[in-house]
């Protein structure tokens, strides 16, 4: 189930990348990206029960590169 | 948070205080036999068997019963099953030998809010209510602060005891169990430790023959090592009386979720459900959608951050309670709590229930961290709101008014 309150949208040039996906999972505080040794597949995936939980802290916008990783905030 | 009677004495003897022998036995049908191996494996003649229950009067509702013979304590632990105590069952029965008193003594740490730091109060006439002996026999009653920063000594509960005119063996030998019991007392965060009656017994010892512990719910988290081992569960509220489904789901809610706080809900019948915290801001809040006339459907208090996840699961089981129609979300001014998360969190929890927020929730006022964030979100769904121009007071007045139109 997609968040009520946020998006994040994947670019496809680094959905694939399973360094980047790992290196989400190890810094999101809350949990939203999984990774790869988790079973999820080869690239970045997303757990949508947890994107509501996003405090906004933009640490995955700072380990992607610019604009590849972008948090909407469906409420605006 | 209070302890049952065996479950302070098992802290007790942790701390090496003096007790006398025991068993506990259960509250089922089985009791009175359990009673009657009691009293034979005890070995130590006459007993006194003690309903546990979170709650004084004992004594006065028959809770409390005295047996010679294996086959009175049989009898005794029967007798006591049935009896509830301030509405409170009988969880199970302490079996604890009786023993010949010489002399009770009465001593109880616990906070003085005014000197803001921890008391000693220590009398010489235990046994009995402490108030009445301070109203009759204030010479009978000393007051000991002391500090709950600095190195806590043994002279402080020398001072408490020699302050109503114990000396010699006596002082000597009460002034390391006062001193034990100041030190359990900051150790695990109570709000209350107390032990009445401490009786010198005729062969010169001492002995703890009751002890009431209360610890302060919010350290909870920190004492999980030390309740687990007296096996207290997290789903126990320990309120004064037992808890109602609907507050057990509360402390479920609490306990699924380590962030933050969401839970010491307490059931009322009101209709207005409340979403409050924040700094003593339950209580204020609380008094005041009664002091306008609002019916409260619940007490709570969240705070320290709570997750989206929490708000939500307490604002659905706020919702699921019959006759409660609207809820009002409100705190004082937060710094440690994002006010945009609690608002996706009751937001979330209302559209959960199949409710329209903005028909749900009667105010939302929660100024503080992220509240520019958080406004944008409760205008997006039509909540009304108030900053910290409007008092908590003005605020509760504003949702009751809503309940009435």
């Amino acid at each position: 189930m997609p968040g009520e309150f946020i998006d994040i949208r994947v670019d496809a040039k680094v959905a694939k990348n399973a360094t980047l996906a790992r290196k989400l999972a190890e810094i999101c505080p809350v949990s939203i990206f999984i990774s790869p040794d988790e079973g999820s597949g080869d690239g970045i995936a997303i757990d949508e029960s947890n994107l509501d939980e996003c405090v906004l802290c933009d640490l995955c916008l700072q380990a992607a590169p610019k604009g590849k990783i972008k948090i909407v905030k469906l409420y605006e | 948070m209070r302890f049952y009677e065996y479950e302070a004495k098992a802290l007790f003897q942790k701390h090496g205080l003096p007790l006398g022998q025991s068993k506990l036995i259960d509250n089922s049908s089985g009791a009175p036999n359990q009673a009657r191996a009691a009293f034979k494996s005890l070995d130590c003649g006459p007993v006194v068997l003690k309903s546990q229950v979170l709650s004084g009067g004992r004594m006065k509702a028959g809770a409390v019963q005295f047996a010679d013979t294996a086959d009175e304590a049989g009898e005794a632990a029967k007798a006591i099953l049935p009896i509830e105590v301030n509405g409170q069952k009988c969880r199970s029965i302490l079996v604890e030998e009786k023993t010949p008193i010489e002399q009770e003594y009465f001593v109880a740490i616990t906070w003085d809010g005014r000197a803001k730091r921890p008391v000693c109060v220590f009398s010489d006439m235990g046994g009995i209510d402490i108030e009445e002996v301070a109203e009759k026999n204030p010479e009978h009653v000393s007051k000991t602060h002391f500090s709950s920063i600095l190195p806590l000594t043994p002279r402080i509960a020398k001072e408490a005891v020699g302050a109503t005119g114990v000396s010699g063996s006596d002082l000597n030998k009460l002034a390391p169990i006062v001193f034990k019991l100041m030190q359990i007392f900051l150790k695990y965060d109570l709000t209350l430790a107390e032990i009445n009656p401490l009786a010198k017994l005729k062969d010169g010892r001492f002995l703890v023959l009751d002890g009431h512990i209360d610890m302060e719910a919010e350290a909870r988290g920190n004492h999980k090592a030390l309740l687990d081992e007296l096996g207290i569960g997290d789903e126990e509220t320990r309120q004064g009386r037992p808890p109602t489904e609907f507050e057990l789901a509360g402390a479920r809610v609490n306990a699924a979720d380590h962030r933050g706080v969401a839970g010491n809900v307490v059931e009322f019948d009101g209709n207005l459900g409340l979403v409050i915290g924040a700094g003593g801001g339950s209580l204020t809040l609380f008094d005041a959608i009664r002091d306008h006339g609002g019916e409260p459907a619940n007490y709570c208090e969240i705070g320290g951050n709570p997750s989206m996840s929490k708000a939500k699961e307490l604002t659905k089981l706020i919702l699921s309670k019959p006759g409660v129609e609207k809820i009002a979300v409100m705190m004082n001014v937060v710094s440690n709590t994002r006010v945009d998360i609690v608002a996706r969190g009751v937001i979330k929890g209302c559209l959960e229930a199949g409710k329209d927020p903005a028909e749900t929730i009667a105010i939302f006022r929660i100024p503080g961290a992220w509240e520019e964030e958080g406004f944008k979100i409760l205008e997006k769904y039509g909540v009304d709101y108030c900053d910290r121009t409007v008092s908590m007071y003005d605020a509760a007045g504003r949702a009751v008014a809503k309940m009435q139109s």
